[in-house]
């Protein structure tokens, strides 16, 4: 990249009109989120005490109570670095998406859901309306004889309350505004957020310049297989099993055994920490480099080990994944190239 | 208008190219729905072509390999017929009908067979429909105005 190009922060970034030198600012916001990514954020140990230190907090809705419109009275690009957790899901999400965006000089979709959607995703298996028939009407805890079901806008004695519009479809946010950069994982490892954290604090404080736009921050390049300790034999299997069903071999690759392991389709990064804990990879950070389709992959890599050149029995030993679209792609059906169920 | 299927079909260089090509210089009628994309093996067939296929516009898939035990690399149909099924089940668990993707064997001399599975795909693709893949891109009609703006548009329900 030519030297010219890249963007640098300035250190004008943390002088104030007046010129007195202020600490720059950080946002810390969820969407459609299950506050994993947050917690993830907190659980960086001590370090937590030098991003304190270092940074001025502008919104931290998890930790600290703080308005939206004294976020919308910041001037733009008054924030040096937003990290975004959650999907988009509601005008809310969206809209916040927006205000960040035009606040934040960087944008980091934090973790899975930001990245690619992730388990709220999941309900683009879906429609807003048959979620909304279930938990409102017909779900077995559900008291509703009257059929209320929530509105946008309600007139009450004392004015008019309102409620954000929930989507259809839900999106992550890299599909909704210009993001600079993505930490993948669900939520990113602590270790790595650390790390990430020292790497800004270190270019904010020294004036380096920053990796190019749409870098993929915390991870690794190749796939979850790479970093996992398991041996790979290349032995072909003849039936898939549930995890429950055995007692791994601690040593053998999962798929080998006959269990289902995203790893071939998964990018590194975490350390493969689920499957040496003998679970297999459920690929929670995403696609690897070079692979446009999480699910798409997994076929390939699950195909590629069936020992059997018969379709009727091939057909039988797949009969065993009893829900791919819900397995491949767990955390990226959103981000997947058909982005949704066709419901 | 009638519905006219879209049709892609990924042949392997080495027996169903060679086979269409047979279909073509006998002159044989099959309909023109099909466009047809070379392939060196039907092993090469990543399952996100079709995705990527059906994404972009097509209502069907055809794929063609070699008879099994006739691949010039010896395995690579077999890759091939262990991936459709899986893929077919993922599609099935996306709402997309499975029909929609075929796989089918195709010797280099059998271009009457190559004309017959075109002929008989694109009626069974006919008789599905056409495939719209629902938002598979940002729609902005879903970008509601923001909340406040909102509030201060809409007329109150009493
Ligand atoms: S990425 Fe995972 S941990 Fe983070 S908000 Fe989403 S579901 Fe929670
Ligand atoms: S498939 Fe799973 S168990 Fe096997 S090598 Fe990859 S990550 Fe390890
Ligand atoms: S092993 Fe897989 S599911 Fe577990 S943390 Fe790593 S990427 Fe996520």
């Amino acid at each position: 990249m030519k030297g010219s190009r890249q963007r640098r922060f300035r250190h004008d970034y943390c002088i104030q009109a007046g010129g007195h030198v202020s600490k720059p600012k950080l946002a810390i916001y969820w969407a459609a989120s299950c506050g994993g990514c947050d917690i993830a954020i907190l659980d960086i140990e001590t370090k937590i005490l030098d991003v304190a230190d270092f940074f001025d907090l502008a919104l931290w809705p998890c930790a600290a109570d703080f308005k939206y419109k004294d976020v919308r009275a910041l001037p733009d690009k008054s924030i040096t670095l937003t990290l975004f957790n959650g999907a988009i899901r509601s005008s809310e999400n969206f809209e916040i998406a927006q205000l960040l965006r035009e606040k934040s000089v960087v944008l980091c979709a934090f973790g899975s859901c930001a990245s690619d959607g992730c388990i709220p995703g999941l309900a683009n298996l879906t429609t807003r309306q048959d979620i909304w028939d279930y938990v409102y009407l017909k779900s077995p805890s559900v008291d509703n004889p009257q059929g209320i079901m929530p509105q946008t806008l309600c007139q009450v004695p004392e004015g008019v309350i309102t409620i954000p519009e929930m989507w259809n479809t839900v999106r992550p946010l890299t599909q909704v505004v210009d993001v600079d950069y993505i930490i993948p994982g669900c939520p990113p490892q602590s270790d790595k957020i650390a790390e990430v954290v020292g790497a800004v604090i270190d270019i904010l404080k020294n004036g380096k310049p920053l990796p190019p736009k749409g870098t993929v921050l915390g991870a690794g390049e190749k796939t979850c297989c790479d970093e996992c300790q398991r041996s790979k034999d290349v032995k072909k299997i003849t039936k898939f099993i549930r995890p429950f069903e055995i007692v791994p071999d601690p040593n053998l690759c999962l798929i080998e055994q006959g269990i289902v392991c995203c790893g071939p389709a998964t990018r590194s990064g975490c350390g493969a920490k689920c499957v040496s804990a003998g679970v297999p990879c459920r690929g929670c950070y995403g696609k690897p480099v070079n692979v446009r389709d999480q699910g798409a992959k997994m076929v390939s890599a699950l195909a590629s080990v069936i020992e059997s050149k018969d379709p009727k029995e091939i057909e039988n030993i797949i009969a065993a994944i009893p829900d791919p679209v819900g397995t491949f792609y767990r955390f990226s059906l959103p981000e997947s190239m058909l982005r949704r169920a066709q419901v | 208008m009638s519905f006219e299927p879209k049709i892609l079909s990924i042949l392997c260089n080495w027996c169903s190219y060679t086979g269409a090509d047979l279909a073509g210089t006998a002159r044989m009628k099959y309909p023109p729905n099909v466009i047809g994309v070379r392939v060196m093996c039907s092993g090469r067939v990543d399952p996100g072509f079709v995705l990527d296929a059906l994404r972009l516009g097509a209502d069907g898939v055809l794929v063609c390999g070699c008879h099994p035990g006739d691949c010039h690399y010896v395995e690579g149909n077999y890759k091939c017929m262990r991936r459709i099924p899986l893929l077919k089940n993922l599609l099935q668990g996306l709402g997309i009908d499975p029909n929609r993707l075929r796989l089918e064997w195709v010797s280099a001399s059998e271009g009457g067979r190559f004309q017959e599975v075109v002929t008989e795909f694109t009626e069974q693709i006919r008789a599905l429909g056409p495939f719209k893949p629902q938002e598979w891109s940002f729609n902005p009609v879903e970008t509601v105005a923001p909340h406040h703006e909102r509030i201060a548009a809409k007329a109150v329900p009493a």
